[in-house]
């Protein structure tokens, strides 16, 4: 549109038709050319393997020869397998508890950096941001350490009041617990760094109006900062829920999905089937099935976005 | 005074002690590194180490080719983020300044690979993976990892606010649609792509499940592969395995104290995480 109501200026200036021609069809080839090294990469890395991965769920692949096509045989096999259901169970019980968890933390902790009424906060800030420089191997190696059974320095203090060995490795519930400190102590800085920038966005005047008004801390936050966080409380509770139905790497350097495979979350599941088993098939059905819930759980969590934007 | 106290006390007490909780686990950790191996497991535990000493790094630098690892992880981590700063800039800002639909299409695609992360097609990925020939080359980390939806959207969204007259005035000037991307836009874009250089950079330092699935040969691990092959050992050396982390904590000390400030501010709300 503003390319034409601006030609007759450009007429008037320059020799006219063939050089605006020549923009033009500039306009269709650059964007060609500049989104092309994406566009073969996301066909590369993403549109193919997601369509050899359907292929291969319906095929008895195990990495070498041909697959050969067995129908629904893995799904139906899917359903069959304990083992696949303790690792869905897990890993929703897992997501479940590290959503609310991350958000909680990250919010209040980044609250507690931009208040006005806390002193140090920059150097509290460069504590909070320490697991950022942490990979979740070291990360795991860390709480692996803190928590071992025999000489772990959480046992040793309980030891000192009195408190029994607490088996943070052979309990399943508690090694999960351990798993969850693990991952919201690393999770913190990055959402923190989100609720951080949308907090110093939100208009000082608006909480300072109520505050005339005589509205309390907490209802303050409740009924201004909050509603006005929601776009970024939506993307950290998306990120967060993603992230840790794929959690992988930390989980595999503090217990290895232990005791036994008792918490074994999905990636290490389809890591297992697929490469240690080599029963690629098998796993390209399991990674279907994430892949769907991910989906839906992506999908029904973008309608209560759409929902709050109404309302 | 009292006043002040009293409104300064709760929030700064609470901001402490959790300070205090934060920085537990990586002081005890950074700590035990430091003590002898006879010291790690005697009781009672003390938190400052009696006998300084460095023999776990010793022991941990000559036992491994860390040498080898940092030049391994550093080359993926600097050859993916630059390549990852260049993919990104373009295609958002392709994304941003021109319009059609197959690039709305586009962009929707770019956005649903973050509901649909690569780890869930692991095992076909493997494969494409493998047929290309990138099975155990460095290359077979990098490639996969260029293309971020982070990156692209954080590049669309600023592209957005630079306004469109800019563009063309370059075009009346006769400046082509690529040369204004490189010589006006992109200079213009530097913070975004500090910004995004800085994360890419952390996240390949970082990564795990690409080396693991790619790389086969020792001599081509990553630092993260090689740290995690220490803790798989049926008898964890703690006092190496404690070192060896610390080690391979240092370039993102370092970066982060480099770039401090633009970690700090970075208003990632407008992109998504990898």
């Amino acid at each position: 549109m503003a390319a034409t109501t601006q030609t007759p200026e450009v007429a008037t200036a320059t020799p006219p038709r063939r050089r605006l021609a020549s923009i033009r069809r500039g306009q269709t080839i650059a964007p060609l050319i500049f989104i092309a090294a994406a566009v073969v990469l996301f066909a590369l890395f993403f549109v193919w393997p997601g369509a050899l991965g359907l292929w291969y769920s319906f095929t008895d692949y195990r990495g070498v020869g041909d697959p050969e096509f067995i129908g629904i045989e893995n799904y139906a096999a899917l359903l069959q397998d304990a083992t696949f259901y303790s690792v869905l169970g897990r890993t929703a019980f897992y997501t479940l508890l590290s959503v609310p968890l991350h958000f909680v933390i990250s919010l209040g902790i980044a609250v507690l950096v931009t208040t006005r009424n806390a002193k140090g906060k920059v150097p509290a800030r460069v504590v909070f941001f320490m697991p950022w420089l942490i990979s979740p191997i070291v990360n795991g190696v860390i709480w692996r350490w803190l928590f071992g059974e025999n000489f772990g320095f959480v046992n040793y203090l309980l030891s000192l009041v009195g408190v029994d060995a607490v088996p943070w490795q052979t309990d399943a519930n508690l090694s999960l617990a351990v798993v969850l400190f693990a991952s919201s102590w690393g999770g913190t800085a990055f959402n923190m760094l989100l609720f951080m920038a949308a907090l110093k966005n939100i208009p000082r005047s608006y909480l300072e109006a109520a505050e005339i008004d005589g509205a309390t801390g907490w209802q303050r936050f409740r009924h201004i900062t909050l509603p006005l966080l929601a776009p970024t409380s939506f993307l950290v509770v998306l990120l967060t829920t993603i992230g840790s139905m794929k959690e992988f790497a930390m989980i595999q350097a503090l217990n290895g999905g232990g005791p036994g495979t008792e918490n074994m979350l999905m990636v290490q599941y389809i890591y297992r089937t697929g490469f240690e088993r080599s029963e690629i098939g098998y796993a390209s059905a399991a990674s279907m099935v994430l892949m769907v819930i991910l989906i839906v759980v992506a999908v029904i969590q973008l309608r209560f976005d759409k929902g709050s934007d109404q309302s | 005074m009292m006043t002040k106290l009293r409104s300064y006390g709760p929030a700064t007490l609470l901001l402490w002690v959790l300070v205090l909780i934060y920085l537990f686990p990586v002081a005890w950790f950074i700590l035990s590194s430091f003590k002898p191996g006879s010291e790690l497991f005697s009781l009672p535990l003390s938190i400052l180490p009696e006998n300084w000493t460095f023999s776990g790094y010793i022991t941990a630098w000559n036992r491994f080719n860390f040498a080898q690892y940092f030049f391994n992880t550093g080359l993926v981590a600097v050859v993916t983020t630059v390549l990852t700063v260049f993919v990104s800039a373009m295609t958002g800002y392709a994304l941003a300044k021109y319009k059609a639909k197959w690039l709305s299409i586009f962009f929707i695609c770019i956005l649903a690979t973050t509901m649909l992360p690569t780890e869930v097609i692991m095992p076909s990925t493997f494969v494409v993976i493998r047929d290309l020939g990138l099975y155990n080359q460095l290359a077979g980390i990098i490639v996969p990892s260029i293309i971020t939806a982070t990156g692209i959207f954080m590049f669309r969204q600023y592209f957005k606010t630079v306004p469109d007259e800019l563009l063309e005035a370059a075009r009346i000037d006769g400046v082509g649609e690529i040369r204004a991307f490189f010589s006006i836009m992109l200079p213009l874009a530097k913070p975004i792509a500090v910004t995004l250089a800085i994360f890419s950079f952390q996240w390949r330092w970082n990564d795990y499940i690409w080396p693991l699935l790619v790389l086969n040969d020792p001599n081509r691990y990553t630092l993260q592969l090689a740290l995690r092959s220490i803790v798989g050992a049926d008898n964890i050396d703690w006092s190496v395995l404690l070192s060896a982390s610390v080690i391979s904590l240092i370039p993102m000390v370092i970066l982060f104290f480099v770039f401090q400030k633009q970690i700090m501010n970075a208003d990632m709300n407008s992109g998504l995480k990898d």
